[in-house]
């Protein structure tokens, strides 16, 4: 295979990555890593590189048009950043110290979470009443809804910090946004409306990967050659999905991605297990 | 946000910086990264890739200052990389926006938790995590 062909087919499977990412929620660089590791026997380093670059590609992008819609919560997303930059940046030192190998079951069993995760029941509910240190903290807001704003309480917000510092670290130690984690702590823990979780968390995803990122990048595991296909790639899938979202039913398109996806990370986890990485 | 100088800046106004600040730095990097990457298929298409063993980027890709020594010498695969980049530093320096954008609302609270992210984020670009 010609460094062409191998650019193309990248380019083709980037594409339908940020495709899937987009209109299941999951982002781009989950389905990265197993399409580099497994499809393309790429060394999983260099996929991580190529997923965080994936994943702050389609992070930015779609947060874009969330933010200015104002169903992010900045000031919510601005405090757990704390917690995910500082996790990121423990994940990526971690990663030093960790074999191939774990890496690649630790992160096989993060797509299996991801992947329950989308099919979950979803928290529609808004809080009326917040806990003292949303208040303090002027983590309580609102979010346009059919009739007019929303508004918003949260509570256990030390609690959603602590889960936060873990997805900070899964992201920087695999390559991944870890949207998965960081809904459970908003949706779960924080009670934030599904809407205003999801967009917030992809919002966070950014800075997230950014924070490792700068480290992977000095190490030498982001590669030109993968990664201009997977940005362009990646972008032009999550674009095509943001257009799509509005058009068609993702219920059961969210159940065949999230049974293809388990396949892949049982896949993921034999290999490791067996050190095919 | 031109047009509302005069007026007090508040949390719309904000989410709208924001907003263009993201889609710009996306825009720019996609762009930067097509054309290296033309160019550099057109350079190296017909070579064989090699990445299924790891052997790290050479010097010149893994920092800024190689990056544009690259570039004064036209190679491709660092216009490539200075897209990457330039997509690494989008949600970087939405940070710094955001700073800003709270020292002017004098939301003090939200200028200290901005500035901690910030500074957890220059520390791991400079503090030797890279080996």
């Amino acid at each position: 295979m010609t460094i062409l062909t191998f650019t193309i087919i990248l380019l083709l499977g980037a594409y339908l990555a940020g495709l899937a990412g987009s209109l299941t929620g999951l982002g781009g660089g989950v389905v990265i890593i197993p399409l580099l590791t497994l499809f393309f026997h790429v060394d999983i380093r260099y996929a991580i590189g190529a997923a965080l670059v994936a994943s702050i590609a389609t992070s930015s992008g779609s947060a874009s048009a969330y933010v200015k819609e104002g169903i992010t919560n900045v000031r919510l997303g601005m405090f757990l950043e704390i917690a995910t930059t500082t996790g990121a940046v423990i994940g990526a030192i971690l990663a030093i110290y960790t074999p191939v190998n774990i890496v690649a079951i630790l992160f096989g069993v993060m797509l299996i979470f991801s992947a329950a995760m989308t099919l979950r029941k979803k928290n529609e509910s808004a809080l009326t009443q917040g806990s003292k240190l949303s208040y303090l903290l002027k983590l309580n807001s609102s979010y346009p809804g059919k009739e007019g704003r929303i508004d918003y309480k949260l509570t256990n917000v030390g609690a959603g910090f602590s889960i936060m510092t873990v997805a900070g670290m899964l992201s920087g130690l695999l390559g991944i946004g870890s949207g998965a984690l960081k809904v459970l702590a908003m949706d779960t823990a924080m009670k934030v409306p599904f809407r205003v979780s999801t967009t917030t968390s992809n919002f966070m995803v950014g800075v997230t990967a950014a924070a490792s990122a700068v480290v992977y990048l000095q190490r030498g595991y982001i590669d030109p050659g993968i990664a201009f296909p997977v940005i362009i790639g990646v972008l032009a899938g999550a674009f095509t999905g943001s257009k799509l979202l509005m058009r068609i039913n993702v219920k059961s398109l969210k159940l065949i991605f999230s049974i293809a996806i388990t396949l892949i990370a049982l896949n993921m986890i034999y290999n490791g297990f067996n050190h095919k990485f | 946000m031109n047009t509302k100088e005069t007026k007090k800046i508040n949390d719309y106004d904000i989410e709208q910086l924001i907003g263009q600040v993201l889609r710009y730095g996306v825009v720019l990097s996609g762009s930067v990264a097509i054309i290296g990457g033309i160019w550099y298929l057109f350079q190296q298409g017909t070579a064989m890739p090699h990445y299924t063993t790891f052997n790290g980027e050479p010097a010149g890709f893994t920092s800024l200052t190689g990056i544009i020594k690259g570039l004064q010498h036209g190679s491709a695969t660092e216009i490539i990389q200075l897209g990457v980049v330039i997509l690494i530093a989008t949600p970087i320096i939405r940070i710094v926006f955001s700073l800003v954008s709270f020292i002017l609302e004098k939301d003090k609270l939200y200028v200290l938790i901005t500035f901690i992210v910030l500074a957890i984020i220059l520390f791991s670009m400079f503090g030797g995590l890279a080996i």
